[in-house]
């Protein structure tokens, strides 16, 4: 097990453990409830940031209201100052206490922009997991180039072990996400992107696009495992032992629209098929010598 | 012949298509009849359709906006019940193919056709007045901007019923909106929908640009302008700045469709990410086009109905331009995941948190007027407090997106959806009804009445609050957005919640509707005879109600900020006994021919029917150079025709009858 590095803030984020427990009371709060360190980092950095707005968006609000109420034209009693329209004092603090906000979010955008980059390795004494992800219509393959096998809308990893996605599209652009793990990333056609997640606890959670995708859209989900080494070790032997393989042919069947498609297992896959994903050798209409003519 | 299109285009197999097709036609079809029956048509083609009056034109785009209100409403309620049904097995009664349709034209209706119109209306109506001119600078490029517009939005509800909308969501992302991913013509409508009402937009911006800084009454110096003005000025130099990028735009996703270019497709070096960027350039600045002329309704209400001038003048002016400057430095928050890595995604994150300082300094400005005021809680009043509350937390919803590892978790989540929701509806959409109510008495001569406004302002309030908190709540549970089905039984409740949270928001535009009607109905016992019903601060309360086709018998010469209220307090004689002849430009009907051939063309182009687009093209160039040589384009309201209104409103000095 190791762990990430702790930013300042996740260590004031330790002084502030009452809106977590109080907002996870009901618990299906995907993202206050995450099950790794990135995700974790960005629930300090909502929970911060709100925490630090609500300083001065509860005064606003209760001022608007008690100022609408206190100098209500009925109220006689209050003072009316029909010519009063400028106050440097109050003008000097009205912009001075949002630029102070402001620059306390600004000072966390840019260290945490930074901190949890998408494409930043985890720093961790173990070497992580790569898996290629390709999102297609209307399901997602994850590739474990190392292992050699594949899977369709079920991805599993070790728990504790930093993973590496690699993320490309097939289609359209698409959004790799699983909620209770942190960071999304878009998935664009003959192109990587990156994500580094890790699962500190074991369970299945939702994985999903997070970008609208065309007709199959809300059924473009997997299955996000997370396992023990050993249940990792034994998915690892299920899949290996599928009678399916991706083949050239196996993936261009694979690559014809689908909604709603149930997991699938490959227990071989053809050599580099995630860099020619990348490469645009499958793509529809693109003509590349060899791919052997267009579809 | 016809191009793509035949008769298998009319989706007459789809029951719940069809039912709105028949009940959007019958609408038509009963509104074209009365006004046969009525014989109205010579009326209104030559007293409103060719109109070049900027009060009248400004009142066609509200009625514009309110029919799209509705028609966005209609899609809002679908979406609504949809996701209340759609869970487990139960898959709801719009296939994808519909509900994406639904969801695309929604964002596109409420943007395009609800919220512009409604914008450049309240612009239209109350400008000039509150300068003191007569008109906009060029009156007959008003009435083409408006029959873009109208074009636009025909074009996008007749897809409708022939053929289909696009399905890709309100900004066509591609590769999704390209071709091979979206065959049909729902895209093309879309473009074109929103090609030919961008370019009235544009040419609005320029219009209004030049009106404020040219047609200002004597002694009215750029820092005496109400404040509404100056937000009008910041939001029409935002449309001429961005609207050209939507046109280009939209023009490379054309050639794409069109010519089978590659500038957005996944094959041939097309980059989808470049579409994303453009589209956003002009995307983010839009929504400021939007809300800062609603900041400048808010700061002519608050004063007014405070009885104070606004608090920090200067200080509101330079939010103003500094909001309009930020806002073309933020597009790129819209993609923070698309892997820009950690210095543009800070350097875009802060850009936009920093946005929300002239914003609060607004708010407190906004407070500070209220403060030893005597605040009378009139229609407008209450939708400007409901606004301060609501709009407060979705600029906090907005700057907790602009952390970029809060996006990371947030984007495209239903949360973002109720963050949008926030600022449009609390802060657009309650500023117009705002404005509406404000400035009803000088539009129409006679108010909205109070009463319904006050019922209906409660339940969009209300309304509100339980249709979108759920959807913060849904966001953080990482439910995403567009999902025509879904199956987690944790959310259920909530969309259930949601829907019910639309059917009362649905009850307040029901309330709205039947203000309009007893509002017409109550006009001879409610009418303004004073011209200033609220005790108003600036110019357009000091001309009689509604505002004679001239506007002002005499441009008056101002004095100082508020100079209507300058003038009531040094009691300055608003009656006059010699009166001249006033300069005015005449009516013209190229306008609305010029869209009328635009809009043949457009929907030409989507069904691929050349030589009709052709010869739409071809009309829409004669009409312009037959109207280039039209001399005839000005006349004058005679000396004693201005003295007889002028009487009607008692402004005539007693001492001359």
């Amino acid at each position: 097990m190791n762990r990430l590095k702790r930013s300042w803030f996740a260590r004031f984020y330790r002084l502030l453990p009452l809106p977590a427990t109080l907002l996870l009371g009901g618990c299906h709060w995907a993202l206050l409830d995450p099950i790794g360190p990135i995700g974790e980092q960005e629930r300090t950095i909502i929970l911060t940031a709100t925490a630090l707005m609500l300083l001065v968006v509860v005064p606003v609000i209760v001022m608007t209201l008690l100022f609408a109420w206190r100098y209500r034209a009925s109220n006689e009693k209050a003072e009316y100052q029909p010519n009063w329209s400028h106050s440097t004092k109050i003008e000097v603090v009205v912009w001075s206490i949002p630029i102070l906000i402001i620059g306390i979010l600004g000072t966390i955008c840019w260290k945490t922009s930074h901190e949890l980059d998408p494409f930043k390795p985890l720093s961790s004494t173990v070497k992580p997991v790569r898996i290629d992800a390709v999102a297609m219509d209307w399901k997602w393959l994850f590739i474990y180039p190392k292992q050699g096998v594949a899977s369709v809308n079920e991805v599993a990893m070790p728990a504790g072990v930093p993973v590496v996605f690699h993320i490309t599209s097939a289609t359209v652009m698409n959004s790799f996400f699983i909620p209770r793990l942190g960071s999304q990333i878009y998935a664009m056609a003959n192109m990587q992107t990156a994500v580094n997640l890790l699962a500190s606890k074991p369970g299945t959670y939702r994985g999903i696009s997070a970008n609208f995708s065309g007709d199959g859209f809300s059924g473009m989900t997997f299955k996000a495992r997370v396992l023990s080494q050993s249940d990792y070790a034994k998915w690892l032997a299920k899949v290996k032992a599928a009678p399916h393989r991706l083949d050239a042919a196996g993936y261009t069947a694979l690559d014809q629209p689908s909604e709603n498609v149930p997991v699938e297992y490959f227990s071989q896959v053809m050599p580099h098929l995630f860099p020619q994903i990348v490469g645009g050798k499958f793509a529809p209409g693109r003509m590349v010598a060899s791919a052997g003519g267009s579809k | 012949m016809f191009g793509k299109l035949t008769l298998s285009a009319i989706p007459y197999t789809n029951p719940i298509v069809m039912g709105a097709v028949a009940g959007m036609v019958i609408a038509v079809l009963a509104v074209l009849a009365l006004v046969t029956y009525l014989g109205k048509w010579k009326y209104l083609w030559t007293e409103w359709f060719t109109s070049v009056d900027h009060k009248k034109i400004g009142v066609m785009y509200l009625i514009v906006g309110g029919v799209m209100l509705l028609r966005g409403f209609a899609d809002a309620i679908m979406m609504r019940s949809q996701q209340a049904l759609a869970y487990g097995h139960n898959l709801g009664y719009l296939p994808p193919q519909h509900f994406d349709q639904v969801f695309s034209a929604h964002g596109t209706i409420m943007i395009f056709f609800m919220a512009m119109p409604m914008v450049i209306g309240l612009m239209n109506c109350v400008l000039p007045l509150q300068i003191g001119a007569r008109d906009v600078a060029f009156p007959f490029l008003n009435n083409l901007s408006l029959w873009l517009t109208v074009a636009g939005a025909i074009l996008l509800n007749v897809s409708l019923a022939i053929g289909n909308f696009s399905r890709t969501g309100w900004l066509a992302y591609p590769p999704l909106s390209e071709l091979h991913y979206s065959p049909g013509v729902g895209v093309d409508y879309w473009i074109w929908a929103l090609q030919i009402s961008g370019i009235g937009t544009t040419l609005t911006g320029v219009n209004f640009i030049a009106t404020i800084l040219k047609m200002r009454a004597p002694g009215m110096t750029l820092m005496r302008m109400p404040v509404f003005t100056w937000a009008a000025l910041c939001t029409n130099i935002l449309i001429v700045a961005v609207f050209p990028i939507l046109t280009v735009t939209l023009a490379l996703l054309t050639v794409d469709r069109y010519l089978g270019m590659h500038f957005f497709t996944n094959s041939f070096g097309g980059d989808p990410m470049m579409y994303l960027n453009l589209i956003w350039i002009w995307g983010h600045p839009e929504v400021y086009i939007l809300i800062l002329p609603l900041f400048g309704v808010y700061s002519e209400i608050v004063p007014t109905f405070s009885g104070k001038p606004l608090f920090g003048y200067t200080s509101m002016v330079y939010a103003t331009m500094t909001i309009a400057l930020l806002s073309m430095l933020v597009w790129l928050h819209h993609f923070f995941t698309m892997g820009n890595g950690g210095d543009v995604n800070a350097f875009f994150g802060i850009t936009t948190m920093i946005i929300a300082v002239p914003t609060g300094v607004k708010i407190f400005n906004w407070l500070f007027t209220m403060y030893r005021g005597r605040v009378r809680f009139t229609t407008p009043m209450l939708w400007t407090i409901g606004f301060m509350i609501t709009f407060t937390i979705g600029g906090m919803t907005g700057v907790l997106l602009s952390e970029p590892p809060a996006d990371f978790v947030l984007h495209n989540s239903l949360f973002l959806v109720a963050h949008f929701h926030n600022v449009i509806i609390g802060g657009v959409v309650f500023g117009v009804f705002a404005g509406l109510s404000y400035w009803a008495p000088k539009i129409f001569g006679f108010p909205l009445n109070e009463r319904l406004g006050k019922w209906a302002f409660w339940c969009w309030f209300i309304g509100f609050y339980v249709a979108f908190m759920p959807l913060y709540i849904l966001g953080m549970m990482g439910a995403t957005r567009r999902m025509d089905h879904y199956n987690v039984a944790a959310w259920h409740p909530l969309f259930i919640v949601a829907a019910i949270g639309s059917v009362i928001i649905f009850a307040g535009i029901g309330l709205q509707l039947l203000q309009v009607v007893v509002s017409i109905r109550q006009r001879e016992r409610t009418r303004d005879l004073t011209g200033d019903p609220w005790n108003g601060r600036t110019l357009e309360w000091s001309i009689p109600s509604p505002a004679p086709a001239y506007n002002f018998a005499r441009i008056p010469v101002v004095r100082d900020r508020d100079a209507f209220w300058d003038m009531k307090r040094r009691g300055v004689d608003l009656t006059a006994s010699t009166f001249v002849p006033i300069h005015m430009p005449r009516n013209k009907g190229a306008g609305i021919i010029m869209a009328g051939f635009a809009l043949v063309t457009a929907f030409s182009m989507v069904w691929h029917i050349w030589w009709l687009a052709i010869a739409g093209l071809a009309g829409v160039l004669v009409t312009l150079i037959r109207h280039a040589f039209d001399d005839d384009r000005d006349f004058h309201i005679g000396a004693d025709e201005v003295r007889r209104v002028e009487g009607l409103h008692g402004r005539v000095h007693a001492r001359s009858l």
